[in-house]
């Protein structure tokens, strides 16, 4: 048994075409795929809605104008 | 792999396609570097983060699905359906989307035209740092990067594609398809984002927010200088005989083609990609009067201005329109600075739009007439192709878009950052921590010192 669907090398390669393992899943894959890139969209954007909120209330002025002075 | 020569051919094109991948990553090393020198310290982890998770962001939309857009749209939906027969290897769970020893080009063909994705968004990055949110870039990125500009390239620089066809458009090296495109989105974008707070005095007036940090600036666009080189190799085809591109062609003699599977050469691209530097570089110089930023800046405009036509100008050619583009870019950005108040913190808009538009524009002038394919039945460049091309680029697919998106995002209240941030800003909020540590730290030694020091006699 191969993930691969090769168990050795001992064949022509002109007859050889994808070797990645699960061969099949491709579309599930790209499911998974994505749902990971779409589901670290929604993640990111609660994160910082969140954050931009708190920090807008966080600054100390007299820190703030040190920040601007460091340009 | 079936013989010999066939073999050596495919290795040395997937060798070669691999090399300008690596190249063109310096451009967005490039692109991280300049735009963290231009923003203020206040903004750094905030800019940096911002253009570096592009990178992440357009490859995975990329694979998913913008590499089969360009397989699938040539004709689309204008001119012909979607080209399932093309496409459907590109497809992202097709098996050629993989580790597959009967298809050894299509990662790296992949690769080269992520590449140029990721400079469609890193340009649009650099005009709204230190007031944009990174979620609401970061959709840009995906749409600019992965939708919008792969369209044009499908539309305009592909063999097949109708723009090429029926317009005679003829972009060799990108200044509409990635320049013009990108600087017209990101004009979209700023036009409703707004300037940074203190950009215009009370009476309009712009104000100069200069870098904080002059050498990374210049340490930037060197950076995207030496990676240009990557992205002119990229857009070309290094060796292909007449019977494989079964065109006009005639004889046995191998060529480098454009991607059009035009011949030209890398001589003659090297020739003219040196050239047009040196003629924006030497032009901005002047019309600049010494400014380092437009001068380095002037140098990529200048080849941009040239790109679209240096398959084939003649050096002196590809100099003089690189100067020329320079003068009108550089008048423009402060003509449209001043007249609609517009804050384009690098210039990105005038750099990669203007002279993208310019350069198409100019190179309809000087190559009228001149064969747009190998293939029998399509236009020859001419001037009014080249225009009406340039108005798709930067206004259609690029302006419209970008416009409409960040109207979207300032509606939901998504796009920008509140101003006590943007005052305080960026990495001050989000790095607060590290800067209060520090300052403990830094105070805490200082009294172990003050108490270890031996009083003077």
């Amino acid at each position: 048994m191969s993930t691969i669907g090769y168990e050795n090398w001992a064949v022509d390669l002109a007859e050889v075409g994808a070797v990645y393992p699960f061969q099949g899943w491709e579309i599930p894959m790209t499911i998974a795929g994505v749902i990971f890139w779409l589901a670290w969209h929604r993640i990111q954007f609660v994160r910082e809605g969140e954050h931009l909120e708190k920090a807008r209330k966080m600054g100390d002025p007299d820190k703030i104008a040190k920040h601007l002075e460091r340009y | 792999m079936d013989g010999n020569l066939n073999a050596l051919t495919t290795v040395f094109t997937e060798f070669y396609y691999w090399v300008t991948v690596v190249f063109m990553f310096l451009i967005h090393v490039g692109f991280c570097m300049y735009e963290v020198g231009a923003s203020r310290r206040r903004n750094h982890m905030h800019t940096l983060m911002k253009n570096v998770m592009v990178i992440p962001l357009v490859t995975v939309t990329f694979f998913f699905f913008g590499w089969w857009i360009y397989w699938a749209f040539p004709m689309f939906p204008f001119f012909g359906g979607l080209d399932h027969d093309m496409a459907s290897a590109n497809l992202p769970w097709s098996e050629n989307m993989g580790t597959n020893l009967s298809d050894r080009i299509t990662g790296v063909f992949w690769a080269a035209f992520l590449l140029f994705s990721w400079t469609a968004a890193s340009i649009v990055s650099g005009s709204v740092i230190e007031r944009i949110r990174s979620s609401a870039l970061w959709v840009h990125a995906v749409l600019i990067g992965s939708v919008w500009w792969i369209i044009d390239a499908a539309w305009g620089w592909h063999y097949g594609g109708w723009m090429v066809q029926y317009l005679g458009y003829h972009d060799a090296y990108a200044s509409g398809v990635i320049h013009a495109i990108a600087g017209g989105y990101a004009l979209g974008v700023i036009m409703v984002l707004g300037p940074r707070i203190g950009k215009f005095a009370a009476n309009g007036t712009p104000r100069d927010i200069p870098p904080h940090n002059p050498w990374m600036l210049t340490i930037g666009i060197f950076l995207i200088y030496t990676g240009f080189w990557g992205f002119y190799a990229a857009c070309n085809v290094p060796a292909i005989s007449p019977e494989v591109i079964d065109g006009q062609i005639t004889g046995t003699t191998w060529t480098a083609t454009n991607i059009y599977l035009a011949p030209t050469s890398l001589s003659g691209i090297t020739f003219n990609f040196l050239m047009s530097l040196s003629g924006g570089l030497m032009a901005a110089y002047v019309v600049s009067k010494g400014d380092a930023f437009w001068t380095f800046s002037g140098g990529l405009a200048g080849i941009i201005t040239a790109s679209a036509g240096n398959d084939l100008y003649h050096p002196i050619q590809a100099m003089l329109i690189g100067a020329v583009g320079v003068v009108v870019v550089y008048k423009l950005h402060y003509w449209v600075e001043r007249r609609f108040k517009l804050d384009d913190a690098v210039g990105a808009v005038a750099v990669h739009g203007y002279s993208g538009v310019l350069g198409l524009i100019i190179a309809g002038f000087v190559l009228w007439g001149a064969p747009s394919s190998p293939y029998e039945g399509y236009a020859t460049i001419n001037p009014v192709g080249q225009t009406i091309g340039a108005v798709i680029m930067f206004f259609v697919l690029g302006w419209l878009p970008g416009w409409a998106v960040a109207k979207m995002q300032a509606a939901a209240g998504v796009l920008r950052i509140p101003e006590e941030v943007e005052l305080q800003g960026l990495d001050y909020a989000e790095h607060h921590a590290y800067e209060d540590a520090k300052t403990d730290i830094i105070e805490a030694d200082k009294a172990h010192l003050a108490s270890r020091a031996t009083p003077a006699e």
